[in-house]
């Protein structure tokens, strides 16, 4: 074999795993478009669903994700943000710091039922939070903090040195140094790392479980201490639980929820790309 | 001798060590004194350690982990490593221009002013009159005064080089640290460095380390040439590059080595 025929080969090889990739993606997609878009209206949105949730919308379970979504951004947004900002500005490489960032690296292997498990124990349980928004947003937000807090520092880190050296030798303080040259230029990593923690956070399933979600409700949650319904564990309800489910509910339900997700990750990659386009470095 | 006892030093450094975290002895047992208002200019072969003992001035070496220190440097007869040193402020006093020009990200004007921001001055008249002082005496007021607010980045070496020196120049500083200044010039622009230079030190003290001997003749009142971090000889321009009194001086300036 030539060289030419095995660089060629190579092409193909990759080509082909590529492919292989790509195309059950795509497959899952096409399946759910079909067999769900003819569901989809505006009613499907905006109505609670009907006799025994086998007619009407997802709106309840949609608001209730929305509000798990927000509520885990403002659990895990200052913390995640925060931490980030003091292991890569702050904390020198130490025993404790080696220890944190141990830990932050453990948090992100935890499988999602633990989390779910913990937020029973910790937030329903022991601080009485009640199966509530509350207990569920602070589960999902400790899901998504090594998520955050590993983009972040990452995008803190890739602020040139130069930067903030420039910024202390002017006079800047080491806090007025981050608020002015570091976290501005680092922000569109951040935001990415956040909305794609929180994409995730939206289509989580197991941490809900025991800490938030509702099997049906009749009306919608009034505060943080309620319970709430929430897409992905009412689509987890009508795939399994409900005899006599209609096919096309179930795959809108599906599609709705990736669309979300879906729609987060474009989200964070077109903040991305127009933000580092604008850099001027 | 005489005048020495007059004036009393701008900045002094007294046996001063430095070590890097690697074990590198940076600086040995380093004693100078700068008056005010002259031009001293710190020459020798790379790593020889002058851009180290200009970060120790103004405490940027802080920002280098591991490392270890001995002796004093005293700035207006204050240990800049004393306890009671504001560090912000002693930064914005003894001014430092890096070899490699860095902007920071925003307009011309943004860089002016960032300074003066972190420190608090809000007054926009004082600051508009700092920002043009700064840039006139940095000679490049006449290239940018018309687009002080389009990006810095989009300007020349040069004219980067010179916003860097009016950057600081706009704190008003009494002290300025200007490490290799021309470094990538031209030599027309170069030149026009140099001649700011004299005007310069008319209002601060100015520390240096030159693009080459050459260089170093040509503008320093007085100079110090640095080898491995030891300091060989200090002396006025005359004693130090007509009538060196050390050999290894002697042969640097020649050109035997370096």
């Amino acid at each position: 074999m030539t060289r030419q025929q095995s660089q060629q080969l190579a092409i193909w090889v990759i080509t082909a795993v590529s492919a292989i990739v790509v195309i059950p993606i795509l497959i899952v997609i096409l399946y759910m478009l079909y067999n769900g878009i003819s569901t989809i209206s505006w009613e499907f949105i905006s109505q609670p669903p009907r006799n025994g949730m086998t007619e009407g919308g997802i709106f309840p379970a949609l608001l209730g994700t929305i509000f798990l979504t927000l509520g885990t951004a403002v659990a895990a947004i200052p913390l995640g943000v925060g931490a980030a900002i003091y292991l890569a500005e702050y904390a020198g490489d130490n025993r404790l710091t080696r220890a944190i960032r141990l830990a932050i690296v453990n948090l992100a292997g935890i499988p999602s039922i633990v989390y779910g498990l913990f937020g029973l124990g910790m937030f329903v349980l022991f601080l009485n939070y009640g199966t509530s928004i509350l207990a569920g947003s602070l589960t999902l937000g400790l899901m998504t903090l090594p998520v955050i807090i590993s983009t972040a520092e990452e995008a803190i880190l890739s602020v040139p040195q130069e930067f903030r050296i420039v910024s202390l030798s002017l006079g800047a303080t080491r806090w007025q140094t981050i608020r002015n040259q570091v976290l501005p230029h680092a922000l569109p990593g951040i935001i990415t790392g956040v909305i794609l923690g929180l994409g995730r956070a939206a289509g989580e399933t197991a941490p809900i479980l025991f800490t938030v979600a509702a099997f049906y409700l009749p009306n919608l949650p009034k505060s943080i201490f309620d319970q709430s319904m929430a897409l992905p564990y009412h689509l987890y309800v009508i795939a399994t639980q409900v005899p006599g489910m209609p096919l096309g509910i179930q795959y809108g339900t599906a599609l709705i929820l990736l669309f979300i997700v879906l729609s987060l990750t474009l989200v964070a990659t077109l903040i991305r790309s127009t933000m580092r386009r604008r850099r001027e470095w | 001798m005489k005048e020495q006892a007059m004036t009393p030093a701008k900045i002094s450094v007294k046996n001063t060590t430095f070590t890097y975290g690697d074990g590198t002895q940076a600086l040995k047992n380093i004693n100078l004194d700068i008056r005010p208002n002259e031009l001293f200019v710190l020459f020798g072969p790379s790593r020889s350690g002058k851009t180290t003992l200009m970060r120790l001035m103004n405490r940027l070496s802080d920002l280098i982990d591991d490392t270890t220190r001995e002796g004093e440097i005293l700035f207006n007869g204050q240990d800049v490593f004393g306890r009671r040193t504001d560090i912000t402020d002693l930064r914005r006093r003894v001014s430092m221009v890096f070899a490699i020009p860095t902007p920071l990200p925003g307009s011309i004007y943004d860089n002016m002013t960032y300074g003066l921001r972190m420190a608090g001055i809000r007054d926009k008249a004082v600051i508009d009159e700092r920002v043009e002082r700064g840039l006139q005496q940095a000679a490049i007021w006449d290239e940018v005064k018309d687009r002080l607010d389009s990006s810095a980045f989009a300007l020349s070496g040069g004219q980067k080089q010179r916003l860097c020196l009016a950057r600081s120049l706009a704190l008003e500083p009494e002290v300025i640290l200007l490490d290799n200044p021309t470094s990538g010039l031209d030599p027309i622009s170069t030149a026009t460095v140099e001649r700011s230079l004299y005007e310069l030190k008319q209002t601060y003290t100015i520390i240096m380390v030159p693009h080459s001997v050459q260089q170093a003749a040509r503008v320093a009142d007085r100079a110090a040439f640095m080898l491995n971090g030891e300091l060989v000889e200090v002396g006025t321009q005359q004693e130090l590059f007509l009538n060196p009194h050390d050999k290894r001086t002697e042969d640097y300036i020649t050109g035997r080595f370096g």
